[in-house]
């Protein structure tokens, strides 16, 4: 049967890894290439680049970090942040990306998710959706710019449009959640994936490895990302897999 | 030398890196009388299947496809560049492939649920191998070995008989087949880790 999948998402500026620079001590603040390959051994099953690079006359150095990493990595990687058109996701493809994920270019324009489906397939058309609780309501809206805009779109609205417009996969963050480490928004990410067919990665709050079990089970997501506990090495992916096989969660040992 | 072909579907570079990380030459070509000088021939694919068929159509690959095929050189098509040696394909409409595997390519039915939950579709993650014949490119591989797919649609091969693998996804359904020089795989062995580099490696030393 299909696995779980335990995705590992590095954030990624000026080709250096930004968050997670501790257990590299001196030898190396943070390449992502090697730290992309101890996550390849440690047995992760994808994973995630978020470039946060500020400006757009740096986007050349993630196409470097992506071809380095795809020399030696033989695993699936998506790369986000700051794609804006076809040409970006055609470069980042080139360089040996197999998905590309679209958060805030899919609201400016939703019609983009059609044209890189249409154009690259939607096996490799990810719709990141950043999503906050609406205060006092049972729904949740869209935002944009890493959390900070709001668009008052509803969550579960947009992530059906999104599918209909051809996206492969959604990457469902929780901003209410994210950084808290105190779980997923499962309530959120049982909406999202009862709402869609196609898979849905639950992110934001992940501090335990309870919470990956949650997000699998409760949450219903074919794949977890997670941060902050893998670089900091409370664990390893060894570890969250182990665990979540011995309480009975399908996943690639 | 492996040529992979290049129709303008998909990540091609991963493919390509992959023989080299097992010590085997491949060229990525755009050039189809460049797949005629190979002693292998690799056909990828990502996207829709009328694209993929189209554009290899426009390009002129069909025919020393064809040719390399007659000739028992060996060929391994991947994902797509599988499904397009099959008869047809429902993918938005019917459209026809190279038919050099009779059988058909079918979408994963909707609103299946799987222990309680809605089966997903693309399938987008690792499955396991289940062994139905062994084709000399699938040797050293463990009974149940985990692969990584992408995909929405899948073969029906009219002859089981060149059913290599089986794996299950709400059906149990076609995960490679091997037929005379042919080989062909759903699942993606440049992106399986170490058993998708075995299985680049075999490839690549098929006498």
């Amino acid at each position: 049967m299909l696995t779980k999948r335990i995705i590992p998402c590095l954030d990624v500026k000026g080709g250096r890894v930004v968050k997670g620079v501790q257990f590299l001590e001196l030898r190396d603040a943070g390449d992502p290439v090697e730290i992309a390959e101890m996550y390849d051994q440690q047995g992760a099953d994808e994973l995630t680049f978020l470039d946060i690079t500020a400006s757009s006359d740096q986007r050349d150095i993630i196409i470097d970090v992506v071809r380095r990493t795809a020399e030696r990595v033989f695993m699936p990687l998506t790369v986000g942040g700051g794609i804006r058109n076809v040409d970006d996701i055609r470069r980042l493809l080139n360089a040996g990306a197999d998905k590309t994920s679209i958060n805030t270019a899919a609201v400016n324009r939703p019609e983009f998710v059609k044209e890189a489906a249409e154009r690259f397939g939607s096996q490799c058309t990810v719709v990141a959706i950043d999503a906050r609780r609406v205060p006092g309501e049972h729904r949740w809206e869209v935002y944009t710019h890493g959390g900070r805009n709001p668009t008052g779109i509803d969550v579960i609205e947009w992530a059906i449009r999104m599918e209909g417009y051809g996206s492969g996969e959604i990457l469902l963050t929780s901003m209410d959640c994210d950084g808290t480490k105190d779980g997923y928004d499962l309530e959120l990410t049982r909406a999202v994936v009862d709402a869609v067919s196609i898979p849905v990665i639950a992110s934001g709050g992940v501090g335990n490895l309870e919470h990956l079990f949650d997000g699998f089970t409760k949450a219903g997501a074919s794949a977890c990302l997670a941060a902050s506990i893998f670089h900091y090495r409370e664990y390893t992916i060894g570890q969250a897999k182990e665990y979540l096989h011995d309480k009975g969660v399908a996943v690639r040992l | 030398m492996i040529a992979i072909i290049d129709y303008g579907m998909g990540n091609l570079r991963s493919v390509q890196k992959g023989f080299e990380k097992v010590g085997a030459e491949a060229v990525v070509t755009a050039d189809p009388n460049k797949i005629l000088e190979a002693d292998r021939i690799v056909l990828p694919g990502v996207g829709a299947f009328r694209d993929c068929m189209s554009n290899l159509e426009q390009a002129g690959f069909v025919e020393p496809i064809l040719k390399v095929i007659a000739e028992g050189r060996p060929f391994l098509g991947i994902c797509v560049g599988m499904q397009l040696l099959f008869t047809d394909s429902v993918e938005f409409g019917k459209y026809n492939g190279l038919n050099l595997i009779p059988g058909h390519v079918l979408r994963f039915p909707d609103k299946m649920t799987v222990a309680g939950e809605k089966l997903k579709v693309p399938q987008m993650g690792w499955n396991q191998l289940h062994f139905q014949h062994r084709p000399p490119v699938l040797e050293s591989i463990e009974e149940g070995s985990n692969v990584y797919f992408v995909h929405s649609y899948y073969v029906i091969p009219d002859d089981k008989s060149v059913i290599a693998t089986t794996t299950g996804y709400g059906v149990e359904f076609c995960s490679s087949v091997w037929k005379d020089n042919i080989i062909a795989t759903q699942f993606h062995p440049e992106k399986s880790q170490g058993v998708g580099l075995r299985i680049l490696k075999n490839f690549a030393e098929l006498k």
